[in-house]
């Protein structure tokens, strides 16, 4: 459908985020992980056992939805024992697990209530307890943070990166916040329209995004672009646009000598005066934001920059920017 | 002086009634009410105040309902009743179930399926009536074919008896039974029942401990009204049924009471009675539904 060529293999307790933009194939992937949708082609295994052709209830994955899915008519101690009740665990065995993953999402006080008398965050701690209690070889969640107000949804940010690092569960996580992927995975996989962007850690994905999509879609806010230069030695790229020079200390594949796309972050943007990748620019628009200030500016030939900066400038002020060549990505023009 | 200060000036009607609680958009729901007062209430309180007074003024206020549970023949009526309103809802709802759950899907021919099962609550009673006295004869197609086939070698008697008002029933009130379930079953969010799947729940545990649940309060309601309309049965009791024996109904003996003797008192009496046992039916239904989760069933946040 909305996938090709996804190959991956997760390891044993590693939690995985697969990360994009809406219509990005994120949640089918996950559906057709659990079963939920057919998969119309390639396999999934699961150790050496083929899973893809079981149907879901005999996959055992644990799965957190987007809206929860909690069982309306059941209390919260009736929602989380269901798994357990289906698998015709013995009653008192079921008692104790229901109770210890109470306690875990710290719902005790909560227990005999029905869904609708929780708050949204209280219903997300049923929907993920209900999905670990039956101690599944996989744990699915399909953006479970995004129907919550910010301040919750840091709360259960920490509080999932705390129930997986004690209970260890093998994660898939799908997301479209990268600061959410970035902070709890161990790995990401970055996909765009139905195909993998790149696989890797954390650091890796944002420090060195391998295309100007994944760029853009990590925070590179600024996108150049500009000519790269024939003939540089390595290690050193020069590139120009109109009254623009930089230089690159190392090359996307794909960049070849003429058009190309540059890449740089906002805070890779120093404001300082230096003696290489010098920009002269005026402050055109400047936002308070708490920590730091987002400053817009502007080159004399036009080129609009973004920059965040603790440092207070004024608007219609000239300053020189710097940026060290090592964070000036370069992209072919081809891929966009 | 600025614009935003509130006029403290003259009463005004809207915030009054706001005040208490009321909205004044309510006002365009008398026209609605009145017309309610004109043909159901008022009607309704003059058909009681009939009943209790009989044409013969002798026997007292409650001389209708005395001669009416006096009578063996006029008693057997509510019996003969319900022995039809009873199962023929009972088995339009449970047979509804089914189907819709097959069908709150996209499935192939479902539109087809759909306006089929739709057609005979367009009909009408009398004309599916009158379809089904010349179809169920014993020298109709339906006979026939079975005497054809070999499968029967006398004709089924299946009119003017129990089982020709009870078909009837079960065309027309079938379709209407399944509209409401299926729109009683779209209502349930199927994530709920992807979520039970996940769980390790097999269709039929997803069916029993999920859907079946979530849908009971909706199965009361279409027992309800499929068993008010079968226990007010009329016409196909006439037409295919035995009216003078086992088809002797409520609606039926009111009816005969109207054309035989003129006594409108006695009808209302019969009418009352029959509201009275619809309403205890209807009660005790209900009753037992509030004691189920009757919420949302939409699932996410209530």
């Amino acid at each position: 459908m909305a996938l090709s060529n996804l190959s991956l293999t997760i390891g044993n307790g590693e939690f995985v985020a697969l990360l994009g933009p809406s219509g990005c194939g994120k949640s089918t992937a996950l559906n057709c992980l659990a079963g939920l949708l057919p998969l119309t082609d390639g396999s999934i295994f699961l150790d050496d056992r083929r899973i893809d052709t079981l149907p879901p209830e005999r996959r055992d994955f644990g799965m957190v939805f987007q809206n929860y899915a909690l069982f309306p008519h059941l209390t919260v101690r009736q929602n989380i024992g269901f798994g357990l009740k289906i698998k015709k665990v013995a009653k008192a065995e079921i008692e104790r697990r229901v109770s210890a993953a109470i306690n875990l999402v710290q719902l005790s006080l909560h227990a005999d209530k029905h869904p609708s008398q929780l708050s949204g965050g209280q219903q997300q701690r049923v929907a993920i307890a209900r999905a670990i209690v039956i101690e599944p070889q996989v744990v699915l969640m399909d953006e479970p943070l995004s129907n919550l107000d910010a301040k919750l949804r840091h709360e259960m940010r920490s509080e999932i990166k705390r129930l997986h690092r004690e209970l260890g569960l093998t994660t898939v996580y799908v997301t479209h916040d990268q600061e959410e992927a970035l902070s709890l995975a161990d790995r990401l996989v970055v996909l765009h329209d139905g195909k993998v962007q790149q696989i890797g850690t954390p650091e890796d994905v944002y420090m060195n995004p391998t295309n100007s999509f994944v760029a853009d879609f990590m925070g590179y806010r600024n996108m150049i672009s500009m000519d790269l230069v024939a003939g540089g030695s390595a290690g050193k790229y020069s590139l120009r646009a109109s009254g623009l020079e930089l230089t690159a200390s190392n090359l996307f594949s794909g960049a070849a000598a003429g058009k190309v796309r540059v890449a740089i972050r906002p805070e890779d943007l120093l404001v300082e005066n230096a003696l290489g990748n010098n920009i002269s620019c005026t402050v055109k628009s400047v936002e308070y934001q708490g920590k730091d200030f987002a400053v817009e500016v502007s080159t004399e030939q036009g080129i609009t920059l973004h920059i965040r900066t603790p440092k207070k400038l004024e608007v219609g002020q000239s300053t020189n920017l710097t940026v060290p060549s090592e964070r000036v990505l370069v992209y072919p023009d081809s891929d966009k | 002086m600025s614009g935003v200060t509130t006029s403290a000036r003259g009463f005004n009607l809207k915030s009054w009634l706001a005040e208490r609680g009321v909205d004044r958009l309510l006002i365009l729901l008398i026209p609605a009410f009145l017309a309610m007062v004109a043909f159901f209430i008022y009607p309704t309180m003059y058909g009681t105040y009939l009943s209790f007074h009989p044409m013969d003024a002798k026997s007292g206020a409650l001389g209708n309902y005395r001669s009416f549970f006096g009578d063996p023949y006029m008693r057997d009526s509510i019996w003969n009743t319900f022995r039809i309103a009873l199962p023929v809802s009972l088995i339009n709802v449970f047979a509804a179930i089914p189907l819709a759950v097959r069908l709150r899907h996209r499935v192939r021919g479902k539109r087809t399926i759909n306006t089929l099962l739709v057609i005979p609550m367009s009909l009408g009673t009398v004309l599916v009536a009158e379809g089904l006295s010349a179809y169920l004869a014993p020298n109709g197609w339906f006979n026939r074919t079975l005497l054809a086939t070999g499968i029967i070698d006398q004709p089924l008697q299946l009119l003017h008896n129990f089982w020709g008002v009870m078909i009837s029933l079960l065309i027309t009130g079938f379709p209407f039974a399944f509209l409401l379930t299926l729109s009683y079953i779209s209502g349930i969010n199927p994530k709920m029942e992807e979520a039970a799947s996940t769980l390790g729940a097999t269709s039929w545990q997803r069916f029993r401990y999920i859907t079946f649940p979530l849908l009971t309060p909706g199965l009361a309601i279409t027992f309800c009204l499929n068993f008010v309309l079968a226990f007010s049965v009329f016409p196909s009791a006439n037409l295919l049924g035995n009216p003078a024996g086992d088809s002797h109904v409520l609606a039926v003996a009111a009816a005969q009471a109207i054309v035989n003797n003129y006594d409108y008192s006695m009808a209302s009496a019969i009418s009352v009675i029959t509201g009275g046992f619809e309403l205890a039916v209807v009660a005790l239904v209900l009753v037992m539904r509030s004691r189920l989760y009757s919420g949302s069933t939409s699932g996410g946040k209530g």
